[in-house]
């Protein structure tokens, strides 16, 4: 980490986005991750698209569980709500926020151990409940708070710092989710922010749960020749299926696309993404393509990158329970709770 | 766009904008520093290498590194450079001994100087070490030139004079004093060496309007008159005073004028605010002092009741401005001021009634003599100009380069060197890394503004002529000062082999003068950045091509405020910082030079 925190310069040439708000507004505290931590350039993605969509911080959610991705939520958005859970339970924790205020932009940042390992159950349960949230899984396939063990998403065959290979075989979360019947999946790159922001802001606007990998390499344990989620490994293996362009509701999308080149996806909110192909055969509504998309690519060694999966259509946790449109957290007490004869009518209708 | 080549030692001496700046290069980062330790002997010496008044500097420099100064462009204000040279120079200990000493042993060259200011001076400091004997003319009682004859007291004192003028005249300069020269020719036949012209701009430029003459007993010429105030020949002025012009010296006449018993003090601009010829602080302080600057009055005629002066008429301008630039001029009326006296301040020139034409001096049609602008010598070989002789006038601190220019040549010329082989500036780079988090530089950015000098009370600032105005930093102000400075010679230093690309300079600088992206024309890669390179004046630095996507590292040279975070947040040292040293040629240098250092000067 560093001695002293980012200065506030005023310089010349700063904008500031709706709310008058500057890029600055939307940061942390200064990282104590590692120098060149993959990590740190995501929070910069996340603060660049939360600045973007000039969204309000208290308005905010960050989720956390435990590693060095869980760590990150206090890097960014110093003015938003957050809870930093116990490792791999996030999901829970943020099922609860969000039943309670369903107002509330969640963001959850976790990694490959606690979504792949310890959370591999909380993490399969909250793509299939379609929690409104966006899900980012900062994946470097290493456990680098214990200095560096194989992680779940470690490639067969990579190899550790000290140089012995990996022989078990590894989770992939895009592909898991979309089975899982996820609504939103897509893959990026913590070195590519062009990519990366576009779809940070997609998944914030999508309505459920968006699953957004980001290859991060770990620049202390993961990031040497043999490993395959170092940069110099990921950048030559690269493969953007999909362009993504975020484009908001107060946008119009024609003047900047040519139909039939691009398809563009209307969200909940009025806001639209429009995706360019580069693969003209790929279709992302389709779930059986996506699969086999991924393992053929799988099987190159190459890294699939885009918004790979998109269902817009597919009800979230609100829809799918029925819950009143107005956040539980603003109901009066008497109405969350109507008291005991209200109950024993209840109960009476059960018998 | 190329690869910016940092081998050029001018490439990182412009990012050291203040050092840039100044015509003598001082190297001002480096002895705030030096400040900031307390260490003020040692920042008086970095800053005498360079600009040999430290003293006189530190009050009364025109400060063209100010205007250019880096914290200017992040904050309301520039560092105050000027005053903390001041700092240096009052409060370091006794450094006799670390001047330059006159050479054990003479070399058997004689030089002739004519004028003992600033650009004599400074030659005899870069000369007389080296051996030569060097006589200087002058046609004054004292020596020091414009600087003590036409600065006032109240801005600069005898004893600072004294004392820096002292450090080189003591080395043993023979100082002929009450010496005009009124033959060049004469001279010449003398048989010295090498002549240098210090003799500096000093005539007046005369207002020739209806009145002047019979008026003459209350017209005062500036310059002559702040000569004359100096001397104290003149020790009271009229009631009301009106000041002609509203340049430097129009200031000094006017806060002259309050001294000697004035009350009502005008300075007549002709043309509005922001067309003043006058430095912005010399404007404050003059009108702190309640001087009025009456703006937009054109003067027209001298008004004489008895044959004596009783008032100034004017006509009022009207003036269309346009981009900050003059489009169109009316007369819209006319104005009387009433006043006692004149103080004409509209300018002054060089005047060299004393060199013969026919002598192989040349001069063009406005009588100033052909200069080489890089060797200060005139069309006759071993005669040299310097100061606001050679190109008019301007500032102490051009006089100051002049002379050190003008004692490469003479010593070239007198060793039989020819005078264009010039030894290059050099630069040395050092990593300024101490440990993983740690610079040997106080890298904190301090949001502080510029302290604001302390004055003495207008109550008690009229009652002596000498009282100093300008109290000084104290050390609570040295101490926020200091740190304002953004250490500028630290340079960010880029080694495209070893970067991995991972951002994590880009997204911690606060400036955002950081971008990875393709390559491009320079004007099309500015306009591409994370925030927009739009001071064309600043470089923009651009890396040779990245090893892992053939991308370049830009970054925009502006606003960058030498924090260290990108070298601090780097993991493979691809970013480095690293102070930059101006290596200066000076005349012994060159004394030095062997034939294959001049092979390469040429």
């Amino acid at each position: 980490m560093t001695w002293i925190a980012k200065p506030n310069v005023n310089f010349p040439g700063q904008t500031k986005n709706e709310l008058g708000l500057s890029l600055r507004d939307y940061e942390g505290v200064t990282s104590t991750l590692c120098a060149g931590c993959g990590h740190d350039s995501i929070t910069a993605a996340i603060v660049q698209a939360f600045w973007e969509l000039a969204v309000r911080p208290e308005q905010v959610i960050k989720m956390s569980g435990i590693g060095c991705s869980s760590k990150t939520p206090a890097y960014f958005l110093s003015g938003a709500h957050g809870f930093n859970s116990v490792h791999g339970r996030m999901p829970s924790v943020a099922t609860g926020a969000l039943a309670a205020n369903r107002d509330m932009v969640c963001v959850a940042v976790s990694g490959d151990g606690d979504s792949l390992s310890i959370g591999f159950g909380q993490f399969g349960h909250v793509v299939r409940r379609n929690l409104n949230m966006l899900y980012i899984i900062e994946n470097n396939g290493v456990y680098g708070l214990t200095k560096g063990q194989f992680s779940a998403s470690a490639d067969p065959g990579s190899k550790a710092k000290k140089g012995e290979e990996n022989r078990m075989q590894a989770i992939d979360p895009v592909a898991t989710a979309i089975t899982l019947g996820g609504s939103f999946v897509a893959r990026s790159f913590s070195g590519d922010k062009e990519q990366l922001v576009p779809l940070i802001k997609a998944g914030l606007s999508h309505n459920g749960c968006a699953v957004l990998d980001v290859i991060s390499p770990c620049v202390t344990f993961n990031d040497h020749d043999g490993s395959t989620k170092s940069y110099a490994h990921t950048r030559q293996h690269y493969h953007p299926a999909i362009h993504t362009d975020f484009v908001p509701p107060s946008e119009e999308i024609k003047a900047r696309y040519d139909e039939g080149a691009s398809l563009p996806i209307e969200l909940h909110d009025g806001s639209t993404i429009v995706l360019k192909k580069v693969d003209k055969d790929y279709d992302p509504s389709n779930r059986v393509q996506a699969i086999g998309y991924l393992e053929d690519y799988r099987a190159r060694g190459e890294i699939v990158t885009g918004l790979l999966y998109i269902d817009e259509q597919l009800e979230d946790m609100h829809q799918l329970s029925n819950t009143v449109a107005e956040p539980l957290s603003r109901a009066a007490y008497e109405d969350l709770n109507p008291g005991r004869d209200a109950l024993k009518k209840l109960q009476e209708t059960l018998r | 766009m190329k690869p910016t080549d940092t081998q050029n030692p001018d490439y990182f001496h412009k990012v050291v904008d203040c050092q840039w700046g100044c015509p003598a290069h001082t190297d001002v980062p480096e002895y705030i520093r030096l400040i900031a330790q307390g260490r003020f002997s040692d920042a008086y010496m970095v800053n005498r290498k360079s600009n040999v008044f430290p003293g006189i500097l530190g009050r009364v420099c025109d400060r063209p590194c100010e205007p250019v100064c880096r914290r200017g462009r992040v904050d309301e204000e520039p560092v105050a450079i000027c005053r903390l040279k001041r700092v240096a120079a009052d409060h370091k200990d006794d450094i006799r001994d670390r001047l330059p000493q006159a050479a054990p042993k003479k070399n058997g060259k004689r030089i002739a100087l004519i004028g003992a200011g600033c650009a004599s001076l400074t030659v005899c400091n870069d000369l007389v070490p080296l051996g030569y004997d060097c006589t200087v003319f002058e046609a004054l009682p004292v020596p020091g030139g414009l600087m003590r004859s036409n600065i006032p007291a109240f801005r600069l004192p005898v004893e600072i004079l004294d004392e820096e003028i002292g450090y080189i005249t003591d080395m043993g300069v023979d100082l002929r004093l009450n010496h005009r020269i009124d033959s060049m020719k004469a001279l010449l036949a003398e048989g010295y060496d090498a002549v240098f012209v210090g003799s500096g701009a000093p005539k007046g430029k005369e207002l020739k309007l209806p009145g002047r003459e019979a008026a003459d007993a209350n017209i005062h010429i500036g310059i002559e008159w702040l000569e004359s105030i100096a001397f104290g020949h003149i020790d009271k002025i009229g009631e009301k005073v009106l000041i002609i012009g509203v340049g430097n010296t129009a200031m000094d006449c006017c806060r002259s004028s309050l001294r000697l018993g004035a009350k009502d003090v005008k300075v007549m601009a002709r043309k509005p605010r922001g067309f003043f010829k006058a430095s912005d602080w010399e404007l404050e302080d003059a009108e702190e002092e309640n001087v009025e600057i009456v703006i937009n009055h054109s003067p027209k005629e001298f008004l004489l009741e008895n044959g004596r002066l009783v008032g100034m008429k004017f006509d009022v301008m009207e003036y269309d401005v346009e981009n900050g630039r003059i489009t169109d001029t009316r007369v819209v009326g006319e104005k009387i001021f009433p006043c006692d006296d004149v103080v004409l301040a509209i300018g002054q020139e060089n005047a060299f009634p004393w060199i013969e034409r026919d002598i192989g001096i040349e001069f063009n049609q406005w009588e100033e003599p052909l200069v080489d602008e890089t060797t200060y010598e005139s069309t006759r070989h071993g005669v040299f100009f310097g100061g606001d002789s050679a190109f008019g006038p301007k500032n102490i601190i051009w006089a100051v380069e002049h002379g050190h220019q003008a004692a490469i040549s003479i010593h070239n010329y007198c060793r039989g060197i020819p005078i264009t082989e010039r030894l290059p500036d050099r630069m040395n780079l050092a990593s300024q890394k101490m440990g993983i988090h740690e610079w040997s530089y106080s890298n904190d950015f301090d949001d502080a503004a510029r302290r604001k000098m302390q004055h003495v009370p207008l109550v008690s600032r009229f009652q002596e002529l000498t009282t100093e105005v300008e109290l000084g930093f104290d050390p609570e102000q040295v101490a926020k000062e200091v740190e304002r400075c953004l250490n500028c010679d630290i340079q960010t230093v880029f080694f495209d082999q070893l970067c991995i690309e991972c951002d994590a300079c880009i997204d911690i600088c606060p400036t955002h003068c950081l971008t990875i992206t393709h390559e491009g024309e320079e004007a099309d890669l500015r306009s591409r950045l994370k925030a927009p390179a739009e001071n064309l004046e600043q470089a923009i630095y651009v890396s040779d091509k990245l090893k892992q996507t053939g991308r370049i590292m830009v970054k925009d040279e502006n606003v960058c405020v030498h924090c260290g975070l990108c070298a601090e947040r780097c993991p493979t040292a691809a970013w480095d910082m690293q102070k930059s040293l101006l290596g200066i040629s000076y005349a012994k240098d060159h004394d030095g030079m062997t034939t294959c250092q001049q092979r390469k000067a040429g």
